[in-house]
C-alpha cells in the first residue's frame, strides 16, 4: 500500500480534503441549502397509477389557491421529438427524459410526475398539488421482465419495436413491444464448445429492483431571468450534462444556461438525469421568481431511476481440469417505464474476467411499470456477475477444484480477447485473485476476528452456520472530457479551478496531481469546483474517471505552469530559456541560480502578466479494472439471517493517489453489495405499487449490519497515465452479491440464484431443501 | 392560512425566538426559518439520522420533533460543535481518518456519535455500532467513521487527562 | 491493412465473414470502403455523418472518442460496440 508513497512527494499521503472543514461543521452548502431572494418552493404531483392514460388535467383549483404562483405540465415544455444525446456516460433519449421530468399522454410507473406547483412556501404547494384534477384511463400493468417480453403483454410505449445492435435486418418488426433493445454478441462456435467440454451447467438466475440509496434527495433551484438567461443551481453528478439537458428539453442555446454546482450529498450514477431542473425551470419562467424543488425519499425511491431488475440464464462449459470451453448468457433486464436499461454493459461485462473460446451473449431491454432505470455504480456488471460467479462456484465444487484457482486458470490476460470482439490491455485479474490467495483473511479459520462471535466460529454451532465465499468482478472505467484552469498565486499557492462535482473527496486527488507535478504540497493547492460557465466543458464524476481524467488535465496545467515559470526565471535571469529548467519543485538556472516556485511565484506580477495553466483532457486508457472478493459469513437457520462475519475486497487500483480514498471507494460499494445481497428490494404490490418505498423498509445496511472491511489495494500502475491512475470506484460493487451467496452455499448446502438473499427468502429455502 | 405560533428556546447556547405554524418540522424551522442548514434532510421521517440534533440532553431526529415541541428546550446542533478556536475532537477524527465522502450524512453523525461519547467515554466496536445504528451512511460503508470515533474516543481521554 | 471484426448481426451482409480487411485511415474511411465492398453495411452503422447513435468504436485495446474521424493505423483492429455508460 505504500508502493506509491516511496515514488512521489504528495501522491499516495492523506492530506486533510481541502473540503473537510466545511463538511464537518455543517457550513458546506448542499444544494437544498439554498436560500435565495424571493425563492418559491415547488412540489411535485404524481401519479397513483402504475400504469394509465393521462385524459386530462385541470390545474385551475391549484392556481386559484393563495400562494400559488405557478403550475405546469408537460404541455409547458417545447414538444420535441425523439432524440438520443450522448451525455458522455451514456445515451440517453431527451424525449424519454422530458417525459420523466412530467409525463406526456400516459404514466407508466407510480410515482410518475405528471404536474408541478411552485408556491410561497412548501405546505401551499404540497396542498396545491392535491388540488390538480387529472382524469386517467388505469391500463392493466406489467411488472415482470419475463411476463413483459410475452406477445400478449401489457404494452408500455406504442411506438418501440425492439432495436436489434448494429443489425442487417431491415425492418424492426410492426408490432409494439415492451422489448425495446436486444444486444447480440458472439465469439468462436458454441455449439463445438459446448461438446467439448466434460461438464456443462445451466443455472437461472433473479434479482430484484434496487436503489443507489443515496442520503440526500435529488434538488435543483432555478431562476429563469427576464433577459433570457437561465440559471440552475443542482446537486449534480455533471454539470455540464445537466446543461445539454436543458438546453435539448427547453430548447434554448447552452449559451443561455448556466448550470452552478452545489455539493452533493451521494449520487453513484443516479444523478445524472436531470429530473427536477427542467422543471424548476419552467416554474420560474412562469412565476417570474427563482424556484426551489427537492425530492423526498418516497419521491426519491419511487421517481428516480433505479438499477433493473434481472433474469438471466448462464450456461458455462469446461474441460475436466475446469478451463472454460464455452459460455453462454441470456439476460433480460427490467428497464422500467422508458427503455435504456445498462444491458449493453451488463451484455460486455459478464465473461469479461475470463479467457472463453466460445462464448456467446444475448442480451434485452425490456419495458415494466417500475420507474425508469437508470445507472448504479458499475451499471449492469453486478447482476451479470452475480449469476456467473454462482455458476463458476457450482463447477469448482463439482470438479473439486478451489474457486480461487479455478478463477486463476481462466483468468482473462493481456491479449485475452473479450466475447465482444475486443482485446484487453495490461490488466490485473491474476493480480487481485493471487492478492485474496495472499491474504491474511484467506488463510484464516471462518469467521476468525469477527466481532459477533466468541472464539473460533464452528460449523455445527446450534442453529448457526459459517461458511466463506469467493467472487470477481470487472469493470471498464471511462476517460472522457475534463478540464482545469490553475493560477499562480503569489505566496506560492496555486488556485486550482475544475468541473467535477466532488462526491468523494476528488477535490484532494486532483489537487494532489497538481502538487506533485509542481514540486508544492497539496495544502498549496486550493482547489474550486465552479460552474459552467467558468471552466472547459468537463464530463460527469461517475465511470471512475475524475481522478484519471480531471487529474490528466490538472497534470498538464501544471505542465503548462512549469513551462511559464521557465520563461520567467530566464527574464529575470536575463538568460536563455533553453538554459533554464523545472526540476522538483525548483526552476533552475546557468550558474547555480534557482527559484523555489514560492520565490519565483512572488515575483510574478513584478515581472509580467498572470501566470495560468491549462489542461485538458480526452485520453481514453484509464484500464479496466479487477476486483475479487471474500466473504464470512454466518447463517441462522431458524431465522434465515445472515450475518457478514469478515469481508476482504482486493482490486487492482493502479496508482492510488489519496490511498484513504481509494479504501473508502471499496469499502462504501462493498457494503451496498452487501445490502444489494442481504436486503435490498423494491417490493411491489399487485397494483404495481411500490410498499416499501421509505428508509424503514427499503432496508439499506446501517453500520450495526457490517464489519469492518478490509481493503487490498493492488497497485499496478495504468501505464496510461501519467501518475498510473486506473478508475476506482465502481468496481468493488460487482462481486459482493455473488460472493455472500458462494458463502451461503458454502454454510447451508442451499444455492441462492435470486437476490435479496433476506432473511424470508433464505429461510423458504432452508426449509425446503430439509 | 393558519396563524403562527412564538416559540421560545435555547438553541446552541443562545435564547432564539421565532415563529412557525403547528405543521411546521424542528428541521424545517432550523433549516428555511433560522438558515441554521448545517442540520440535513435524507428521509422526512425518522429514518436516516442526517437531521440529528441535541434535543434537552438527548440526540433526536429532528424531523420526528414539531417546531412548537422546541418552546422551552435546549437545542444543539452542529453549528455548535466546534469550539471557538479550531475543531472538535470528533470533527478532526473525522477528518484524519478520511470518515466522509460526500458528507451529507457527517453533521447527523458527530451529534450523535458526541452524545455516545459522552454517555460512553471508551466504547467499544460493538457498541459505537449499535448506539450509530440509526445513521445511515451510503459512501462509506461505515468502516472509517467507526475508526473516527475510536480516535476521538481516544484524544478525548487524553486531553482529559492531561 | 486495418481489420474490421464485424458485428454478429451484420454478418449475413458480408457474406458470413467475421473479419474483413480494408483499407482507411481514420472509421469514416474504413466504413466507406467496407461499404463499397459490402454495400448496405454503412446505413447500419452511421446516421448521416456520424456514428448511429448508441454505437461507438474501439480501436485495438482502446475505445475511440473521436467517432467517425478517429485515426486508424496499419495494424488496427476496428470493433464496432454499443455506447455504455457509468455510474
Amino acid at each position: 500500500m505504500a508502493t506509491a508513497e516511496k515514488k512521489y512527494k504528495v501522491i499516495g499521503t492523506r492530506p486533510i480534503r481541502h473540503d473537510g472543514v466545511d463538511k464537518v461543521t455543517g457550513r458546506a452548502k448542499y444544494g437544498a441549502d439554498l436560500h435565495l431572494t424571493g425563492m418559491l418552493y415547488g412540489a411535485i404531483l404524481r401519479s397513483p397509477h402504475a400504469h394509465a392514460r393521462i385524459k386530462s388535467i385541470d390545474t385551475s383549483k391549484a392556481e386559484a389557491l393563495p400562494g400559488v404562483r405557478a403550475v405546469v405540465t408537460n404541455a409547458d415544455l417545447p414538444q420535441i421529438g425523439s432524440k438520443i444525446a450522448d451525455l458522455g456516460e451514456g445515451m440517453f433519449n431527451l424525449q424519454h427524459i422530458s417525459r420523466i421530468a412530467l409525463a406526456c399522454e400516459k404514466v407508466t410507473y407510480k410515482g410518475h410526475a405528471v404536474a408541478a406547483v411552485a408556491a410561497d412556501n412548501i405546505h401551499i404547494a404540497q396542498e396545491a398539488t392535491a388540488l390538480i384534477e387529472v382524469d386517467y384511463e388505469p391500463l392493466p400493468h406489467v411488472m415482470d421482465v419475463r411476463e413483459a417480453m410475452r406477445d400478449d403483454a401489457p404494452i408500455l410505449h406504442e411506438d418501440v419495436r425492439t432495436e436489434a445492435f448494429a443489425s442487417a435486418t431491415d425492418e424492426p418488426g410492426d408490432q409494439p413491444t415492451n422489448i425495446a433493445k436486444h444486444f447480440f454478441h458472439e465469439k468462436g462456435n458454441i455449439e463445438e464448445g459446448f461438446s467439448a467440454a466434460h461438464l456443462v451447467l445451466e443455472r437461472e438466475f433473479t434479482t430484484a429492483t434496487v436503489h443507489q440509496g443515496y442520503i440526500e434527495p435529488h434538488n435543483a433551484t432555478a431562476l429563469w431571468n427576464p433577459d433570457g438567461q437561465i440559471t440552475v443551481w443542482t446537486s449534480t453528478q455533471g454539470t455540464f450534462v445537466v446543461r445539454e439537458q436543458l438546453s435539448g428539453l427547453l430548447q434554448e442555446p447552452i449559451s443561455k444556461i448556466k448550470v452552478v454546482p452545489m455539493e452533493i450529498g451521494g449520487g453513484f450514477g443516479g444523478k445524472i438525469v436531470a429530473y427536477l431542473p427542467p422543471v424548476a425551470a419552467i416554474l420560474s419562467k412562469k412565476s417570474g421568481r427563482p424556484v426551489q424543488l427537492v425530492m423526498d425519499r418516497t419521491e426519491v425511491l419511487e421517481a428516480t431511476g433505479p438499477t433493473p431488475g434481472s433474469y438471466m440464464k448462464v450456461k458455462i462449459g469446461v474441460d475436466s481440469e475446469g478451463l472454460i470451453t464455452a459460455a453462454d448468457a441470456y439476460i433480460a433486464f427490467e428497464a422500467g417505464g422508458f427503455p435504456g436499461s445498462p444491458i449493453p454493459a451488463a451484455s460486455m461485462t459478464v465473461f469479461a474476467c475470463y479467457e472463453i473460446p466460445n462464448g456467446r451473449v444475448n442480451g434485452y431491454d425490456v419495458c415494466v411499470n417500475k420507474p425508469a432505470t437508470k445507472a448504479y455504480r458499475a451499471p449492469g456488471a453486478t447482476q451479470a456477475a452475480f449469476a456467473v460467479e454462482s455458476v463458476l462456484d457450482e463447477i469448482a465444487e463439482q470438479l473439486n477444484i478451489d474457486p480461487l484457482e479455478l478463477r486463476l486458470k481462466n483468468a482473462a490476460v493481456e491479449g485475452t480477447r473479450r466475447v465482444d470482439g475486443v482485446e484487453f490491455a495490461r490488466i490485473g485479474m491474476r493480480e487481485t485473485v493471487e492478492a485474496i490467495q495472499q491474504s491474511d483473511h484467506w488463510k484464516s479459520e471462518i469467521g476468525d476476528g469477527a466481532r459477533h462471535i466468541e472464539g473460533p466460529a464452528h460449523y455445527d454451532d446450534g442453529n448457526k452456520r459459517c461458511g466463506r465465499g469467493f467472487a470477481a468482478g470487472f469493470w471498464f472505467n471511462a476517460g472522457l472530457k475534463s478540464a482545469v484552469t490553475a493560477t499562480v498565486r503569489t505566496d506560492g499557492t496555486v488556485a486550482l479551478l475544475e468541473g467535477s462535482t466532488d462526491i468523494g473527496g476528488s477535490r484532494a486527488g486532483i489537487a494532489m496531481q497538481l502538487a506533485e507535478t509542481l514540486g508544492i504540497t497539496a495544502e498549496e493547492v486550493t482547489p474550486t469546483v465552479v460552474d459552467t460557465d467558468s471552466i472547459g466543458y468537463t464530463d460527469v464524476t461517475g465511470g471512475s474517471r475524475v481522478t484519471f481524467a480531471t487529474g490528466w488535465a490538472a497534470y498538464e496545467a501544471a505542465l503548462d505552469i512549469q513551462r511559464q515559470m521557465v520563461k520567467r526565471a530566464a527574464l529575470i535571469w536575463d538568460c536563455n530559456a533553453d538554459d533554464v529548467c523545472y526540476e522538483d519543485g525548483r526552476i533552475v538556472g546557468p550558474a547555480d541560480k534557482s527559484f523555489t516556485f514560492g520565490e519565483l511565484a512572488a515575483q510574478v506580477h513584478k515581472t509580467g502578466e498572470p501566470i495560468i495553466g491549462r489542461g485538458s483532457s480526452d485520453h481514453n486508457t484509464p484500464g479496466g479494472a479487477f476486483a475479487a472478493h471474500i466473504v464470512d459469513v454466518q447463517v441462522d437457520l431458524e431465522t434465515g439471517k445472515v450475518e457478514i462475519l469478515r469481508f476482504t475486497a482486493a482490486q487492482d487500483v493502479g496508482t492510488a493517489i489519496h490511498p484513504a480514498y481509494v479504501e473508502g471507494q471499496i469499502q462504501g460499494a462493498a457494503v451496498q453489495g452487501i445490502g444489494w445481497a442481504l436486503n435490498e428490494e423494491y417490493f411491489f404490490d399487485d397494483a404495481g405499487e411500490m410498499r416499501n418505498a421509505t428508509f424503514l423498509d427499503y432496508r439499506i445496511p446501517t453500520c450495526y449490519d457490517v464489519p469492518m472491511i478490509e481493503t487490498i489495494l493492488v497497485e499496478v500502475p495504468n501505464p496510461g497515465h501519467p501518475y498510473g491512475v486506473r478508475g476506482v470506484g465502481e468496481v468493488p460493487i460487482v462481486p459482493p452479491p455473488a460472493a455472500i451467496a458462494n458463502a451461503i452455499y458454502a454454510a447451508t448446502g442451499v444455492r441462492m440464484p435470486n437476490l435479496p438473499i433476506s432473511p424470508p427468502n433464505l429461510l423458504h429455502a432452508l426449509l425446503e431443501n430439509k | 392560512m393558519s396563524s403562527k405560533r412564538i416559540v421560545t428556546c435555547n438553541i446552541n447556547g443562545r435564547p432564539e425566538e421565532f415563529l412557525c405554524q403547528s405543521r411546521q418540522t424542528l428541521l424545517e424551522v432550523l433549516r428555511d426559518v433560522l438558515d441554521m442548514t448545517g442540520t440535513k434532510e435524507g428521509c422526512s421521517n425518522g429514518n436516516c439520522g442526517a437531521c440529528t440534533v441535541q434535543f434537552n440532553g438527548r440526540p433526536v431526529d429532528s424531523c420526528l420533533v414539531l417546531a412548537v415541541e422546541a418552546n422551552g428546550a435546549e437545542i444543539e446542533t452542529i453549528e455548535s460543535v466546534a469550539p471557538a478556536e479550531g475543531l472538535d475532537a470528533l470533527q478532526n477524527a473525522f477528518l484524519e481518518e478520511a470518515a466522509l465522502q460526500c458528507g451529507i450524512c457527517t453533521p447527523g453523525f458527530i451529534i450523535q456519535a458526541r452524545a455516545l461519547l459522552n454517555e460512553n467515554p471508551n466504547p467499544t466496536e460493538e457498541e459505537i455500532r449499535f448506539y450509530l445504528a440509526g445513521n445511515l451512511c451510503r459512501c462509506t460503508g461505515y468502516d472509517k467513521i467507526v475508526r473516527a470515533v475510536q480516535a476521538a474516543a481516544q484524544s478525548r481521554m487524553a486531553s482529559a487527562t492531561t | 491493412m486495418p481489420r474490421v471484426f464485424i458485428p454478429p448481426q451484420l454478418r449475413s451482409l458480408t457474406n458470413d465473414l467475421t473479419e474483413v480487411d480494408i483499407t482507411g485511415t481514420n472509421v469514416r474511411q474504413v466504413i466507406d470502403a467496407l461499404d463499397a465492398k459490402h454495400p448496405g453495411i454503412r446505413s447500419r452503422l452511421c446516421e448521416g455523418d456520424e456514428l448511429k447513435p448508441g454505437l461507438t468504436v474501439a480501436i485495438g485495446r482502446r475505445m475511440g472518442t473521436l467517432g467517425l474521424l478517429e485515426k486508424v493505423d496499419e495494424n488496427s483492429e476496428v470493433h464496432f460496440l454499443p455506447a455504455i455508460g457509468g455510474g
